[in-house]
């Protein structure tokens, strides 16, 4: 039988928060709460208020971008020990894609208003939560410039 | 002309070859086995090296070589992407081609003996990489942990797709493919090859690791990039490079490189020694 773990424990365990020490990731804590989700429920869609992100401990979610007229478009898995959503970050805090499980899916969420409230409340706790997003918002969108360079197209000979 | 060809070294001499089998792998790459048409000798080489095929009137292109080396036949896979591979592509079973080889230095699958190997590839980059992994998997003991990390374009365009899925079943080897875009009956990753690294490096000893790369350029940059992150050194990441190659014995110089030259000095290179030119724009 599993136990339940509280949710310090669990921020403690996702890589995410690696090296945090205890004082501000307990006073994270109190803004989380366990989710599940089963295969081909959306984790949040494009435009909904986005209140929270999620630490994904086991599973995978594939994010989407959705075009009329055609069919969703996967432009990044997710897995275990990654983190999905930054725009309850950045104003007007709106999603700006899909995220779907594909697989059944654990995580904890954080919720976005509680969060920025204590990054407000103390600073030293919004630098290390944004200390931890920026390499994750970076590698992202390195990883879209490659993306977009179609590398493994027909090469075009230069001009 | 007789005698002028008789002076020529072996090197530069096609010997005609046989297309035995043709396969479609996908829809502008196909793959060919070989066998040779004048009663000689099959052709022995090492993984990683390439053959320039040679279609009489028409023109000759370095091919890397894609096959089992210790294989009955000599297996080519190619890209239709200019004048002579899109003619290559209309020949049939029990045409003849011409063909010389094999060139260049190829993978350090013997150095690489007793280190954990991470075999990176990228698109048609897999084909190289072919004769790498059939050494490796015929001589498993010999090596640690073993990964094979594959990008392609989408899910229609991965190389060797059943083959992928034949090695991802056996438990001493890690596989993991990704795409750059899918929809949404996908259900495999879909992301660029330096984040499989990342999320797989901690199945190996980094600094006792060995790297073999081959994709194109952009990807080995980041890739190199990832694994130095991750703690590889670049004497232990080994890129395949693409450049011009006409002579394949580095005479004409088309496929130089700074002090190198592609075709006699690679294809395959230490990072380490080919860093300082490898992110030159003139070149």
């Amino acid at each position: 039988m599993e136990t339940l773990k509280p949710i310090d424990e669990l921020l403690d365990e996702h890589p995410f928060f690696a090296g945090m020490e205890d004082g501000p990731r307990k006073f994270i804590a109190g803004c989380g709460r366990n989710e599940v989700f089963h295969a081909g429920d959306y984790l949040f869609r494009e435009g909904d208020p986005a209140d929270r992100f999620f630490l994904i401990r086991h599973g995978s979610v594939a994010l989407e971008l959705h075009v009329p007229g055609r069919e969703p478009l996967v432009v990044d898995t997710l897995q275990s020990g990654e983190i999905a959503g930054w725009s309850w970050l950045l104003p007007p805090h709106k999603w700006a894609n899909d995220a779907r499980a594909t697989t059944l899916v654990r995580a904890i969420s954080l919720d976005g208003t509680c969060l920025r409230g204590k990054c407000e409340e103390d600073h030293s706790v919004g630098y290390e939560v944004f200390k931890r997003f920026i390499p994750v918002i970076a590698g992202r969108l390195s990883a879209v410039r490659m993306q977009l360079m179609d590398v493994y197209g027909t090469p075009q000979k230069k001009r | 002309m007789e005698a002028n060809a008789q002076e020529l070294p072996a090197t530069m001499l096609p010997r005609p070859f046989r297309i035995t089998r043709v396969r479609r792998e996908l829809s502008d790459v196909f793959t060919w086995e070989l066998e040779p048409a004048d009663g000689g000798a099959p052709l022995t080489y090492a993984p990683g090296q390439f053959n320039m095929l040679y279609l009489d009137g028409i023109g000759e292109v370095p091919i890397s070589i894609s096959g089992d080396p210790t294989g009955e036949w000599l297996v080519h896979t190619i890209r239709a992407v200019g004048a002579v591979t899109d003619l290559l592509q209309k020949l049939r079973k029990g045409d003849e081609i011409g063909l010389r080889g094999p060139f260049g230095v190829g993978w350090p699958v013997v150095e690489a003996e007793g280190s954990d190997v991470l075999i990176v590839a990228g698109g048609l980059g897999l084909a190289p990489l072919r004769p790498a992994i059939y050494h490796v998997l015929a001589n498993r003991a010999r090596y640690g942990s073993v990964g094979i990390y594959y990008g392609a374009r989408t899910p229609a365009d991965l190389l060797f797709r059943k083959e992928l899925e034949r090695w991802r079943g056996r438990f001493d080897l890690y596989v993991e493919a990704t795409v750059d875009a899918a929809d949404t009956t996908w259900a495999g990753r879909v992301g660029v090859v330096p984040k499989l690294i990342d999320r797989q490096v901690h199945r190996f000893d980094p600094e006792s690791s060995v790297a073999l790369i081959c994709g194109p350029e952009v990807m080995m940059r980041f890739t190199v990039a990832k694994l130095r992150e991750c703690g590889v050194p670049d004497a232990q990441q080994y890129v395949s490079m693409e450049r011009n190659m006409h002579c394949a014995v580095g005479l004409c110089g088309h496929c130089q490189l700074g002090p190198e030259f592609i075709c006699k000095d690679g294809p395959v290179f230490p990072f380490d020694r080919i860093a300082p030119v490898f992110h030159a724009r003139e070149l």
